[in-house]
């Protein structure tokens, strides 16, 4: 039997560097294993893969309704991740953007309510203001604590998520109830003066995706062209030599997560004062939770999360659809998450590492 | 207040502790081989409503804490190979355990959202159980909240006074030194990893056959994370983790005291207590940075990489 000129085994060696092309073709590796693994459990569940999948992915964006929908999922999602990208380049494990989000709400809400019976034409930007100063207060605690007390950084936003939910539960049961609303935990509908305008005759794609867009733009902009951008990415990539460079690691910890915290509390004011058009219990379903993973899916990159939101829109409106026409729980597009995300760091390993087919040259590496 | 109040409060304390107490246990065993593993509360949701589906499906509560543990470790499974394999990063990774299981979870709970079953009942250890007050506060619990204490004495034993707890802290202080004297560092962290896993599976059972005895989605409100705190607090002592775990056991309870001495706060803002505690302890414990460095094993969260070594 004459030997294989390869090995069947391949071996693993380190790449002298990073690999660039499987730094960009990692995310869409890591989907398409995502959507193998979800055609298995679709077809375990006994529903047709390929149908699902084409619930799941081609019919969010198949008609004008649809597509409208997936925009107002876009807005909030966008937002989060732009925000956590950033604060992920400097290495600021912040996971409280959906915290951020519910306190941006309420605070939001807090000023809208106070012009139900007013068409003001200043009331609609002092909401969106308090919004964005709400979410900024929320991402500012952590942060000071962080800062002042060495605190973990992961641990205070993850417990600063836990209580935004209270308060927010205590606002539409408490203090923004709706006094004619029969007791309903939920607040007056927003009047015309403070609710976004539509983008489309139809649909409810509002204003704040158009926001949400053109500041991830924005970002874009700023991180690569200004300096401040060239510092994060430096404090982000080696700590020692930004603060040798002169970086003052305080105020870039300030900046990042103050923006993030601004980003996040514009994406809860946006949904309150949009689609929803009053604040409820329910505002977002775990939007700020899954930008972590957008984030990470678009490479910490602006651009690249305007793509990776746009999937995950997708996927979100997919999985309304699934329920409706399949009748798969939605909770099923948090799994899809998880999978992703661990596909995503399972593919970046090649980034830094390579199987080895070839024979000959197996030790080039060492 | 009188004493049979307080009696029932610390009562009460010690049971809404014990989940705490539980996952805690896993996580300092899993911290001190190196790993941090912040897919706790991913872990735990999952361990829920397994056992909350094997104990509904059989009618046997044992099985359902046996379904549990396996689904625990098998979660903790996913995130060794990731992390001790592929060296990816320990935050994200734990972080898409939780979100892998949170999302899972409820997905394969959402069949059996609000059934109830027959959970465990309490074990009155006769003697013990007739001291006043003591006896009604420690020895009339049910099986899992012995176990758990029973649990720790044997972590606090194996840890600080055998073989195997020397070795899994020389794999948490220095992984370079204790694989060049031939400890298996991979295998042993597998190990720790696997053994956090069964146990936030185990925890994950409490809540869903003993404390509530129903599933809810997200039933675990976050308690995998505030073990995490709870594991620095304790500067990851055994003894301290049980006083700990008890003490936001008495925390998560605290509005039934508040409104049994007769306040009337809202309790949508009384919620919030437990996760108030948190960020009080995680301030504390950050404020004395020296300390926390002192204690913490030397190489947690940091990847040990073999293929470095060749």
């Amino acid at each position: 039997m004459k030997a294989l000129p390869f090995k069947l085994i391949p071996t693993l060696e380190a790449r002298i560097e990073p690999s660039l092309i499987m730094k960009i073709s990692s995310p869409i590796l890591a989907i398409f294993l995502t959507l193998i693994v979800g055609s298995i459990l679709f077809s375990l569940l006994g529903k047709d893969p390929l149908h699902a999948m084409q619930v799941l992915l081609v019919a969010p964006l198949s008609d004008a309704y649809n597509i409208n929908e997936m925009l107002v999922k876009m807005g909030p999602l966008l937002l989060c991740a732009v925000g956590l990208a950033i604060c992920y380049r400097a290495n600021l494990w912040n996971i409280g953007a959906e915290g951020q989000l519910l306190i941006g709400a309420l605070g939001g809400s807090a000023v809208a309510l106070q012009f139900v019976d007013s068409s003001a034409w200043f009331a609609l930007p002092l909401t969106l203001i308090a919004g964005v100063l709400s979410g900024m207060l929320w991402a500012a605690i952590p942060t000071l604590l962080k800062l002042k007390f060495n605190s973990n950084l992961i641990l205070t936003t993850i417990m600063f998520n836990y209580i935004a939910l209270s308060l927010l539960n205590w606002g539409v049961h408490g203090p923004l109830k709706d006094p004619d609303g029969y007791g309903f935990p939920e607040s007056a509908m927003f009047s015309e003066a403070t609710t976004l305008p539509l983008l489309f005759s139809e649909g409810r794609a509002h204003l704040g995706v158009l926001f949400a867009l053109v500041l991830a733009l924005m970002t874009a902009f700023l991180l690569s062209k200004s300096h401040l951008g060239f510092q994060i990415k430096v404090f982000g990539s080696d700590e020692a030599a930004a603060k040798y460079a002169g970086f003052s690691s305080t105020k870039l910890t300030w900046i990042v997560m103050l923006f993030a915290g601004a980003l996040a509390g514009l994406a809860g004011i946006a949904e309150v004062a949009g689609p929803i058009g009053q604040l409820v219990p329910g505002i977002s379903p775990g939007y700020g939770y899954s930008a972590i993973i957008i984030a990470y899916l678009g490479r910490l990159n602006p651009i690249g999360t305007i793509l990776a939101t746009l999937f995950m829109a997708v996927l979100y409106m997919g999985g309304d659809l699934a329920q409706i026409e399949l009748g798969i729980p939605t909770a099923v597009i948090g799994m899809f998450q998880g999978v992703l995300l661990f596909f995503l760091l399972a593919c970046d390993f090649f980034i830094n590492y390579r199987l080895n087919f070839n024979k000959s040259n197996a030790a080039y590496a060492q | 207040m009188d004493i049979d109040f307080i009696t029932q409060i610390l009562f009460a304390a010690i049971k809404t502790g014990t989940p705490l107490l539980l996952i805690a246990l896993g996580e300092v065993v899993c911290e001190k081989s190196g790993v941090l593993n912040l897919g706790q509360e991913g872990m735990m949701l999952m361990g829920a409503v397994v056992g909350f589906l094997a104990a509904y499906s059989t009618g046997s509560a044992g099985l359902g804490i046996f379904g549990a543990i396996f689904m625990g470790a098998t979660m903790s499974l996913i995130f060794a190979f990731l992390v001790l394999h592929l060296n990816t990063n320990q935050v994200a990774t734990g972080l898409a355990l939780t979100i892998f299981g949170t999302g899972l979870s409820a997905f394969i709970g959402s069949g059996v959202v609000g059934e109830t079953i027959q959970g465990f009942q309490p074990i009155i250890i006769p003697l013990l159980s007739d001291i006043p007050v003591i006896g009604k506060i420690f020895f009339t619990h049910d099986l899992l909240v012995y176990i758990s204490i029973l649990l720790a004495i044997a972590i606090a034993y194996v840890t600080n006074k055998t073989r195997i707890g020397l070795i899994l802290k020389a794999v948490g202080e220095n992984p370079n030194a204790a694989n060049a004297i031939g400890i298996n560092v991979l295998k042993v962290r597998y190990l720790a990893v696997l053994f956090g896993g069964a146990m936030a599976g185990l925890s994950g059972a409490y809540m869903s056959l003993v404390y509530t005895p129903m599933w809810i989605e997200n039933m675990t409100s976050g308690r995998g994370w505030i073990a995490l705190a709870l594991v620095v607090f304790a500067s990851w002592r055994v003894g301290n983790i049980v006083l700990g775990a008890y003490l936001f056991g008495l925390a998560s309870i605290m509005h039934l005291v508040l409104q049994g001495m007769g306040w009337s706060i809202s309790s949508n803002l009384l919620s919030m207590l437990p996760y108030v505690a948190t960020v009080i302890v995680m301030v504390i414990i950050g404020a004395d940075h020296f300390k926390e460095k002192l204690l913490a094993p030397r190489s947690l969260g940091k990847p040990f990489n073999p293929r470095q070594m060749a």
